[in-house]
């Protein structure tokens, strides 16, 4: 049975990577008792995968992990007991039975939203300048960055990763881009392109990022339809 | 949300900054108003080793169960957290509730090894407590040390206000009372010191004066206030089921070194190995009972997720329901994703049966410790490991489908001779021939692996090898050059490898392990000059040491190489450990004459640690 679970990671998780949160997931599953399913083989692993890896230093509330279990309790049982088996900061927010032919979360990745602000100290000098400013530079037609590859750097063009960009009220700033294996863009590096665009230095530490939720796009052409991960499953009662 | 010590600008920057924040799974959590005790328990090292350390759990978990004490974590920082810390001024904290230490009660360190000792003085020195207890005010915490080292714990006297000697169970809740008692009637520092010097276990250093000889060896060491007890004798378990073991294990979430449920199977050893110093200062051996282990074996697992649990013990084999435990931990876990690892085991058909059940065969490697080279060395450190039985094991466990063994040395033993030397070439051929002789071409998978690695001997207090010399750097490294030499001789020197340890951390080691008062000046020295993380070998920088003892005016030799007589009087000497001087002094006599021992089961030896009035001592005594 295949299991999708949402999550938010906060506060002090925000400092712990990703491949500790894999292992941390492992053992909250057995603090849970959640009776997942193990690989066959001599040394055993259990059936899990992630999402989207996210970045040190970021918080969300749009995290997703796949499990397989064997049996399970109605999500608002689940969800109980593995929140009583995590530490401060990581919550369960849905835990959703998958139809069995539904690829994995990994697989399907498309997009993601954040919201990003300035940390205390670091605002630009005049905030109304500097939205408008970010606003008309992302609908630009293109916007060409060096993207470090393997080989050294490349020219890109991430303006087709951007779906969507605007100010909210409190100085923050939201936009939804391109997330998962075909096109990945950090959120960072549209400030930074802009920053750049201005002649201007965007310091190491300037920026708070917060994922807010990761998305699928069930559209076949090139008009994507965005919908939650979480959308493809459904409470177990 | 908790708050952090630290801001994000400089947990973004350093390496694994989860080291810093807490919030493990089964941290404590308590109101820090609402306990009359605050605890800092430092393991001077980097969080990933200081969180690999059993006793340092067992504690943690005990203090906290009292209402009135809240215990929190403290670790070494990192070199990169060092550095921003001092520019930053950044006081040091614990994980728990993030507060600075100089604001508890109480700074506990767990001393397990002589190389952490510069890290002490950082700890302190980041937390802003005077490194000198003479110079420590009311407001400052009480920094009291434990472990293994503090059974000579003159070398780290002044830093200290007080040291716990023996297992901290016991009397840590008298030691708490006394406190409570002693802050609600307003008294001082010093009447807590005063009062607390009464406490079995308990030394206070600033209580007791030296006097040194003209040669500069100990001519008395005594009390210099009325009613502080002449020596200090070790506390312990006597029944090891009665002490609480860990409810919940704090779970990091990055990997350390001990990333498993670690289950403390038995304290003390019957081996008598005359090198080895826990297997005398923990002894009576003591057991724990199967349900006991049985009931925190399934608790563990449940409470911490972890996928691992391994048995904890000097050895293994020696447990006497070991059998059934195993059996146990296989049929209970095995196969839920739980992996089973037992180290210090002997080698022989019952553990590679078991092994071969928990372990990939393919993937693992089989580890002997004889020692020494030849049987005549191992009769003189008393080590009952003979060749026919390593290469029995070695037969068996290659016809089983190893293929790579690790045997372990020591080079520099007392009456060490160049044919010992060679043996450890030679041993390790055979155990390669023993391979190509038991297991037929077709079977083989390339050739085998016999790693043999050395250490340098260190002579250690409450050992019968206290009295003997140490080799110097040269000596060592000469023994370390003639092994090698003899490998390249070897037939089947392609499937063999040789590694040895460094040289200058060891003569260091050997000073700092049988050092007295004046090897705190250089200790300081060597901090102030720059010494830290001394025992790792990429920060190690032996140049600093070598200066700060020219600077103190100490002379290495004296306490390296120097033969010591029969009636000298060793620093540590005001300890009861249990095992008596004249037991040592009649063992280090046996290792001369390369006379074995038999092991506490065997027959009693009449060390002294049947004073204690438990363990193996009253085996089937009923």
């Amino acid at each position: 049975m295949k299991i999708r679970i949402k999550f938010a990671k906060e506060g002090a998780m925000k400092f712990i990577g990703h491949l500790d949160m894999m292992r941390y997931f492992q053992k909250v599953m057995r603090r849970a008792n959640v009776d997942i399913r193990y690989s066959e083989g001599f040394s055993p692993h259990q059936i899990m995968s992630f999402a989207a890896p996210l970045g040190v230093g970021i918080t969300s509330r749009g995290e997703y992990v796949d499990i397989e279990v064997l049996s399970t309790d109605s999500s608002a049982k689940m969800l109980q007991r593995i929140n009583a088996a995590m530490t401060e900061g990581v919550e369960a927010l849905s835990y959703k039975r998958l139809p069995d032919s539904a690829e994995s979360a990994m697989a399907i990745v498309a997009a993601a939203d954040y919201t990003l602000s300035f940390r205390k100290g670091y605002e630009p000098s005049n905030w109304d300048d500097f939205a408008t400013g970010l606003t008309r530079f992302a609908q630009k037609d293109q916007i060409l960055i060096m993207k470090k590859t393997k080989k050294g750097e490349k020219e890109t063009d991430i303006r087709p990763w951007i779906y969507q960009l605007e100010i909210l009220p409190g100085h923050l700033i939201k936009m939804r881009v391109a997330a998962g294996s075909v096109a990945n863009l950090k959120p960072e590096l549209v400030l930074q392109a802009y920053f750049d665009n201005q002649k201007q230095e965007l310091a190491k530490f300037a920026l708070l990022i917060h994922r807010d939720e990761v998305y699928a796009n069930s559209s076949k052409d090139d008009i994507p339809v965005f919908f939650p991960l979480e959308q493809l499953g459904e409470d177990i009662e | 949300m908790r708050k952090l010590a630290l801001n994000d600008e400089i947990l973004l920057s350093v390496q694994q900054p989860a080291r810093y924040i807490g919030n493990e799974m089964n941290a404590v959590v308590k109101d820090p108003n609402r306990v009359a005790i605050r605890f800092a328990m430092c393991f001077p090292d980097v969080y990933e080793i200081g969180m690999s350390h059993l006793g340092m759990q067992i504690l943690y978990d005990m203090f906290n169960h009292r209402e009135d004490v809240y215990c929190e974590r403290v670790f070494s920082p990192w070199i990169d957290l060092d550095q921003q810390m001092r520019q930053q001024q950044i006081p040091l904290f614990a994980l728990e509730s993030q507060d600075p230490v100089r604001d508890f009660d109480f700074l506990g360190f767990t001393i397990q090894y002589e190389m952490c000792y510069t890290n002490i003085l950082q700890v302190l020195d980041l937390s802003g407590i005077p490194l000198h207890a003479k110079e420590r005010g009311e407001q400052d915490p009480l920094v009291i040390g434990g472990g293994p080292c503090a059974y000579n714990p003159e070398p780290l006297a002044p830093f200290f206000d007080l040291f716990y000697i023996g297992e901290g169970e016991t009397q840590y809740d008298v030691l708490f009372d006394l406190y409570k008692k002693i802050r609600t009637s307003n008294k001082s520092r010093w009447d807590f010191l005063k009062e607390a010097a009464q406490i079995p276990g308990i030394y206070v250093p600033a209580f007791y004066d030296v006097s040194y000889h003209e040669d500069g060896t100990i001519a008395s060491f005594q009390p210099n206030q009325e009613g502080i007890p002449q020596s200090v004798t070790k506390e312990l378990v006597v029944n090891l089921d009665d002490a609480p073991y860990i409810e919940n294990p704090i779970v990091p979430f990055i990997k350390v070194t001990q990333d498993r449920v670690v289950l403390e199977i038995q304290r003390g050893c019957i081996r008598g190995c005359r090198f080895c110093q826990a297997g005398n200062i923990y002894r009576p051996l003591r057991e724990h009972s199967l349900e006991y282990l049985k009931k925190y074996a399934y608790q563990m697992l449940n409470r911490t997720g972890h996928e691992e649990i391994s048995l904890s013990s000097l050895s293994s084999s020696d447990y006497t329901h070991l059998k059934e435990l195993v059996t146990f931990l296989i049929e209970e876990f095995h196969g839920k994703g739980v992996n089973i690892s037992l180290p210090s085991l002997r080698i022989d058909a019952f553990s590679l049966d078991v092994m071969s059940k928990v372990q990939d065969v393919k993937k693992s490697s089989l580890t002997f410790a004889p020692e020494a080279g030849t049987q005549r060395l191992r009769d003189v450190i008393n080590k009952g490991l003979t060749e026919e039985v390593i290469l029995k094991g070695a037969a068996e466990a290659f016809r089983g489908g190893w293929n790579r063994v690790k045997l372990y040395f020591m080079l520099g033993l007392p009456t060490e001779t160049p044919k010992d030397i060679e043996g450890i070439a030679l041993l390790s051929e055979k155990v390669a021939e023993t391979f190509y002789n038991e297991v037929p071409k077709e079977n083989r998978h390339g050739r085998v692996q016999v790693t043999a690695s050395s250490s340098f001997f260190v002579p250690k207090p409450f050992t019968p090898f206290q009295w003997a010399r140490m080799c110097t750097r040269e000596e060592f490294l000469q023994r370390a050059y003639a092994v090698k030499d003899k490998f390249k001789e070897m037939k089947n020197k392609k499937s063999l490898k040789y590694i040895y340890h460094d040289a200058d951390v060891t003569i260091l080691e050997g000073v700092l392990a049988r050092g007295d008062r004046k090897v705190a000046a250089v200790i300081e020295e060597a901090y102030h000059k720059g010494a830290l993380y001394d025992s790792w070998s990429e920060y190690f920088r032996n140049e600093i040491w070598m200066q700060a003892f020219e600077d103190c005016g100490v002379d290495i030799d004296f306490y390296t190489t120097r033969e010591r007589k029969p009636d000298e009087l060793f620093p540590w000497d005001f300890i009861d450990a249990g095992v008596t001087k004249d037991f040592l002094l009649r063992e280090w006599q046996n290792a001369i004459c390369e006379k074995e021992t038999p092991n506490c089961r065997k027959r009693c030896s009449g060390c002294g640690a049947r004073s204690f009035g438990g363990g193996v001592c009253f085996e089937n005594q009923n």
